[in-house]
């Protein structure tokens, strides 16, 4: 038995658009048993994840290695990374709708659907932050209780949100058209791409606003944050496209990726150069003028009073955005037999950037203490489970999201114009 | 897959063998289900541990007297059940008229750490982490700058080199604790005491990271208290005991001093360095220690407005 689904163009969206959803799901689960070993992989990792959550809930947070005076760590951290990779995969947007590039019209999709991902990571670190998940609903407009608009939470709550519906939306609409064999019509979709260009910087804005906002945190307490936010974002989304790519080109032989993948690497050439810049800076503030800003840097980059916990993460960021710098500025790593070599810069940037926006940013804020104590924190392994676990659900919400998308992208001509 | 449709037909391959793989797939689905309710198990002894009627308790703020009056009865309940204590828990307003501050001597205060002993026995602490919501730092004589100073010290004191300050919540008038809250579990009432609502807190913990005097406790495990040392006069808004996950913090003893009390602390205090009252009463001690000492506020730079004042004889 074979099925077959026939939209004709008569019929109610009601009815079709579940079953574009359901299709694309039912394709998405089709595969190579590589694939397959690849999503039980994740879903051992995830369910593993899933149940270092539970424990915490039960026993409390106490399984954390997070004290009253480091009272946020690796998930809030990870948090903090995971709206930069959405925000950053605007940056395939950006010069498909904005310079009109052809090519990158086509993929931009990769980039969108990746937001996505990366929004369901935020969601689901939030949660595994919270004290009292069972009242999650506390924060919900109208049934809870928001404080908006004083709380940069409640702000953070609404742009996260929506720009998850917004990604969802344009995806939704672009991929449903290509299921009823229909041109998009731009009205429905432009605006929405444009907005989402707007949206992906406030979302990291407002997300360093959360930060930058408490003036009892001087580590945090600068203006430049929200910018040198957006410049690392601006360096971890593009460099996880590109790996994406090469691998999707691997695996799957859709073509027209080079060129979208030759633009990426050429944005991250000025962006990694932008982010190193701004680190620089802030470096000379601190140090040079030294202040109540200097000792939780000195902390971060030399340990202070013998405790030195942060040190290693520091120098190891520092040493792979610089090599990572280093490559993507030698012109030959666009030249297609140094593929592997472009892979590596991308990692390199890409975790760089994680330590640093994680355990680089957000621990130092909390050591020395709001009362000079130093309390140093290292994620205990109930975290790190958690953490994975999550990791592991976003590529698996990813790897299905590309796959829905695949068809489109193996026969990209009759979208997107 | 099959790719070599036209633009106008749908674009989505004909599934082969349709009933083999659904069987497949879906014994897949099964098994991950399985998996996932094995996995999170854990979280079925967490519900055990709270009832439908907290899940579904209102904000502080929006109870009736008669939903109060149950919430009570229930948290009363639970404390007799979870730790065989038998309590009372009032819910104390503030007194109209009053602003209470808090004012510290601190040429007298000689860091003997009384009053951080007091507060964790009065409010009913954790014993294991021996929690407690004032830190006293023991600081060089001769600077104000904290990074000098030490929470950990050790020995005979006073030492002559050093003083000592004790911190605890300063109840500010502008608290970013209170601005930073998503959800409105924490507020400023009218007698100045900065108040969480222990069952509307989600345990964020954004409150922590805003205070800039580490006046915030979060409840990282179930508090410990042996029956006997339970302190059964408690009120809604302060020292009950309080549910895991939360964020607590000092609330001037508000079930003491809303009832004409003194704080325990200062109770405790051997040496009188403590000095505490109602600002807007103009012939009580603490006004005229405002208007004929020098004064003090930490971190003034801030702006969060201190209501707990330092002072030098
Ligand atoms: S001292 Fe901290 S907890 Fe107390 S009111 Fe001020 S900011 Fe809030
Ligand atoms: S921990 Fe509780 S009181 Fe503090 S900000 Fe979060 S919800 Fe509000």
């Amino acid at each position: 038995m074979s099925s077959i689904i026939t939209p004709s163009e008569s019929e109610s969206h009601v009815t079709s658009y579940p079953k574009f959803i359901g299709r694309s799901l039912w394709l998405a689960t089709e595969g190579s048993f590589a694939f397959y070993a690849w999503m039980t992989m994740l879903t051992a990792l995830f369910l593993v994840g899933a149940n270092a959550w539970a424990n915490q809930v039960a026993g409390g947070m106490i399984g954390t290695n997070m004290t009253d005076q480091v009272s946020w760590g690796l998930y809030i951290a990870n948090f903090t990374f995971m709206v930069g990779l959405a925000a950053g995969g605007v940056m395939m947007v950006i010069p498909a709708y904005l310079y009109h590039d052809r090519k990158m019209h086509d993929v931009v999709i990769i980039g969108e659907l990746l937001a996505i991902a990366a929004i369901v990571m935020c969601l689901l670190f939030v949660v595994a932050d919270l004290g009292r998940p069972d009242r999650f609903w506390h924060m919900l407009p109208i049934i809870g209780k928001f404080n908006w608009p004083i709380s940069m939470l409640t702000w953070d709550v609404i742009v996260l949100n929506g720009y998850l519906l917004l990604n969802l939306h344009i995806c939704g609409y672009l991929l449903y058209m290509r299921f009823l064999g229909r041109k998009p019509n731009p009205t429905w979709y432009i605006p929405f791409v444009m907005l989402s260009i707007v949206w992906a910087i406030s979302i990291h804005t407002v997300t360093a606003f959360l930060y930058c906002g408490l003036g009892g945190r001087p580590f945090w307490n600068t203006a430049l944050l929200a910018p040198r936010f957006l410049a690392s974002a601006f360096v971890s989304g593009p460099a996880f496209i590109i790996v994406s790519m090469v691998l999707i080109k691997r695996l799957t032989g859709v073509g027209g990726l080079d060129q979208p993948i030759a633009t990426l690497t050429k944005i991250i050439r000025v962006t990694i150069l932008v982010n190193l810049l701004m680190v620089a800076s802030e470096l000379f503030t601190e140090f040079y003028t030294g202040g109540s800003h200097v000792s939780a840097a000195k902390y971060l980059f030399f340990g202070l009073h013998g405790k030195t916990a942060l040190v290693p993460w520091t120098w190891t960021a520092i040493g792979l955005n610089v090599t990572a710098a280093l490559l993507f500025l030698w012109p030959g790593l666009l030249r297609f037999r140094w593929r592997p070599l472009l892979v590596t810069a991308c990692v390199m940037a890409f975790v760089g950037a994680w330590i640093e926006k994680g355990m680089g940013l957000i621990i130092p804020g909390f050591v020395p203490s709001t009362l000079h104590e130093i309390v140093e924190y290292v994620p205990s392994q109930l975290e790190w489970k958690v953490t994975v676990g999550i990791w592991a659900f976003g590529l698996m919400v990813f790897t299905i999201a590309i796959k829905t998308a695949l068809p489109t992208l193996k026969h990209p001509a009759e979208h997107s114009r | 897959m099959t790719t070599t449709e036209t633009p106008q037909k749908p674009s989505l391959p004909i599934v082969e063998n349709f009933t083999r793989r659904a069987a497949v797939k879906g014994a897949f689905a099964t098994l991950g289900a399985g998996a996932f309710v094995a996995a999170i198990s854990p979280l079925r002894q967490a519900a055990r541990n709270s009832s439908a009627a907290e899940f579904m308790q209102t904000h502080y703020s929006e109870l009736s007297p008669e939903q109060k009056a149950d919430v009570i009865a229930r948290l009363e309940a639970e404390a007799k059940e979870k730790y065989d204590a038998d309590v009372t828990i009032a819910d104390d307003r503030p007194i109209p008229g009053t602003k209470f501050v808090y004012a510290i001597n601190l040429s007298v205060c000689n860091g003997n750490g009384k009053c951080v002993e007091a507060c964790h026995k009065e409010n009913n602490h954790d014993r294991d982490t021996n929690q407690s919501y004032i830190r006293v730092i023991e600081m060089p004589k001769g600077t104000m700058d904290m990074e000098k100073g030490s929470t950990t010290y050790t020995g005979a004191v006073p030492k002559d080199d050093k003083f000592y300050l004790p911190v605890q919540c300063q109840q500010c008038d502008e608290p970013p604790c209170v601005d930073v809250c998503p959800v409105k579990a924490t507020w400023k009432e009218e007698d100045g005491i900065v108040v969480v609502d222990y069952n509307w807190c989600i345990g964020c913990r954004y409150c922590e990271a805003a205070c800039p005097y580490h006046a915030r406790r979060f409840n990282w495990k179930k508090p410990e208290v042996p029956a006997k040392e339970v302190n059964p006069d408690q009120s809604y808004l302060s020292n009950r005991i309080r549910p895991v996950g939360v964020v607590e913090k000092c609330t001037y003893c508000l079930h003491r001093t809303r009832r004409g009390k003194l704080p325990a602390c200062l109770e405790a205090c051997p040496t009188g360095a403590r000095v505490f009252g109602n600002i807007l009463d103009p012939k009580s001690n603490i006004r005229w220690i405002l208007e004929n000492k020098r004064v003090y506020i930490l971190k003034e730079e801030l702006g969060t407005k201190p209501a707990f004042f330092y002072y030098f004889d």
